[in-house]
């Protein structure tokens, strides 16, 4: 019983336990073995919470028992990145800095998912303050694709992208702050959604670049996706940048399935030269698929998502340059150096270069820089500018048709170990996911099928106007009814067994 | 060269950042390669452009001005890598006479 429970989906596993035929307390039990069977060689989680979860998922039977009416995740097991403030629960964000801190407080994120019903396993592995794209920026060790141990599993969220992919949770939350959710969605062949800007709560995800990080889910199917993007998603008036207005029918498109008529654009200047061929043949099928679903396909124009990339390697650091300046050794995390003699100014110097990893402070340098006097409209203002340009591309595209369609990272997953010290290597992952985080409008991936030349999962990326998040929904459940009708089962299915 | 060894060290002091000479050898060059890479963006930043600083306009938000529950002092002190008397204790802030 137990392996067939961790393989059906949250859906699924919602219904059998509202219908009695198991418990919330089984469902957990089933994936905390399966975390203790696999999760030494895939290290997805940083901290698994054993008992908290077995306390919550014993009052959702308590509470079903008494007959109180629960929500449609109530039971359902999650993986929460590291990222997100968790009470009681140490919270690292992937680094030294920060280990073995205990948040006071539980992200809004995180009180939904516990008002929800749903069980929390623990908080997984990420790269540094969720800068990276391959998981090997964790202070921790890296998390490896359950699809070959040797590849990344994706990143910042490579963790909870590892863990849905290798059933030791159905469901999972990570941060999207240039393509951190749809990126190791892509090569872990599994669903993302980056809801659009303000449309979940970063009241308690520790900040990275606050203009741009998104909170959104992972899942196995479109319709688990959605379930769980309307379970974190509304205003909250603890994040100022919070919208408040309705959250986009998504579960709804989820169910709806239907592109007929639906207009579709194919983004000309992501795709071509220095993407891999099994990417390429795998997207050309998908726009094929959806011709044949009866969408309208066009080739549309964003002429500076060129500039995308340059544009969010100096808005992004100098976000963080900021943002990371809290960790200062005084109120909470790391002290080192403090030998009654050294100064605080010197104390918190110490303590940043002892508990940051390189690629953090690269970033800060990197932001530091571009924020300083004489070289500050150069470089930040500059990239503010293509901010611009990049929102201006959207708007025009999404007068022409109703959604934009990419691959989502150039290639598959990557060896471990291959671009970890070559930078601008490693930046290029987020070629095709950046733009929608400039423009801060809505974003999925979903698998469409593998590379044939290293049999790794591809990602068709589904772009929507801000406060459009039901559009991905809606063309990637009909491409992924439309895919299960040429393979047969889950694309997942093929992945090696762990 | 966009920026050089001398200048990455003191964006290292300008960022409380310790580097070692070794870390500084490492980080110099690749900051070089990252910001002649990213200093593109100043190609299609025309004046008449207008910058933005957050994709989705929202201005003033403000909620009423009332008294909320927040953490108890030892919640908010129980993080802390030095404590006395019920506040933070720091290393010396002021520069000795």
């Amino acid at each position: 019983m137990g392996t067939d429970l961790i393989r059906l989906t949250a859906a699924e596993m919602a219904a059998v336990i509202a219908s009695g035929e198991t418990s919330a307390v089984e469902v957990t039990r089933a994936h905390l073995d399966r975390i203790a069977a696999v999760d030494a060689r895939v290290h997805a989680f940083l901290q698994v919470d054993t008992e908290g979860a077995l306390a919550a998922a014993r009052s959702v039977d308590e509470r079903r028992a008494a007959g109180e009416l629960l929500g449609p995740l109530a039971g359902v097991p999650i993986a929460v990145k590291d990222v997100f403030t968790t009470k009681g629960l140490p919270t690292t964000c992937g680094s030294r800095i920060l280990e073995g801190w205990r948040p006071p407080y539980d992200a809004t994120v995180v009180r939904r998912l516990r008002d929800a019903g749903m069980v929390i396993l623990g908080k997984t592995n990420m790269d540094e303050f969720a800068m990276g794209s391959s998981t090997e920026n964790s202070a921790y060790g890296p998390t490896r694709n359950p699809w070959n141990l040797d590849r990344i599993p994706g990143g910042s969220s490579g963790g909870s992208s590892a863990a849905v992919a290798s059933y030791q949770a159905p469901l999972g939350i990570g941060t999207d702050t240039g393509g951190s959710i749809r990126q190791p969605a892509a090569v872990c062949g599994i669903v993302g959604g980056k809801p659009t800007y303000g449309g979940v709560s970063r009241y308690g995800l520790v900040a990275f670049a606050s203009s741009l990080d998104q909170a959104g889910p992972f899942a196995r199917t479109v319709l688990d996706a959605a379930l769980l993007h309307a379970a974190i998603a509304g205003h909250d008036p603890a994040d100022t940048t919070s919208i408040d207005a309705p959250v986009p029918s998504v579960v709804e498109a989820a169910r709806g399935a239907d592109v007929a008529g639906l207009r579709v654009g194919v983004v000309k200047e992501l795709g071509g030269e220095g993407y891999q061929p099994g990417v390429l043949r795998r997207f050309a099928e998908a726009i094929e698929l959806l011709d044949s679903l009866g969408a309208k396909v066009t080739e549309v124009s964003c002429p500076h998502f060129g500039y995308a990339l340059p544009a969010y390697y100096l808005i992004a650091p100098s976000e963080c340059s900021s943002n990371l300046a809290r960790f200062d050794a005084m109120r909470y995390g790391l002290r080192t150096g403090d030998d009654g003699t050294s100064s605080a100014e010197e104390v918190m110097a110490v303590t940043r270069a002892a508990g940051f990893g390189a690629e953090v402070k690269r970033r800060i340098m990197l932001g530091t820089y571009a924020l300083s006097s004489g070289y500050y409209d150069a470089y930040y203002g500059s990239a503010q500018k293509v901010r611009t340009l990049i929102s201006r591309d959207f708007q025009a595209a999404f007068e022409q048709v109703d959604v934009l369609v990419s691959p989502t990272t150039p290639t598959t997953a990557f060896p471990i170990g291959e671009r970890v010290d070559d930078p601008m290597a490693m930046y290029l992952a987020d070629l095709c996911t950046i733009p929608s985080n400039l423009a801060g409008n809505a974003a999925l991936s979903l698998p469409c099928g593998l590379a044939p030349e290293d049999n790794l999962p591809v990602g068709l990326q589904v772009m929507a106007p801000v406060l459009g998040d039901d559009r991905p929904y809606r063309v990637a459940a009909a491409l992924e009814a439309g895919y299960a009708d040429r393979w047969g089962h889950p694309l997942l299915e093929e992945a090696p067994a762990l | 060269m966009a920026i050089t060894r001398d200048e990455v060290a003191h964006l290292a002091r300008l960022s409380r950042l310790a580097l070692g000479d070794d870390e500084l050898d490492h980080l110099a060059p690749q900051l070089d390669v990252i910001i002649s890479s990213v200093a593109r963006v100043q190609e299609v930043a025309a004046e008449d452009i207008p910058p933005t600083s957050h994709s989705v306009p929202l201005t003033n938000v403000f909620r009423p001005d009332e008294r909320q529950p927040c953490l108890a002092p030892d919640e908010a002190l129980a993080g802390a890598p030095a404590v006395e008397d019920g506040r933070f204790r720091v290393p010396r802030i002021l520069e000795e006479e």
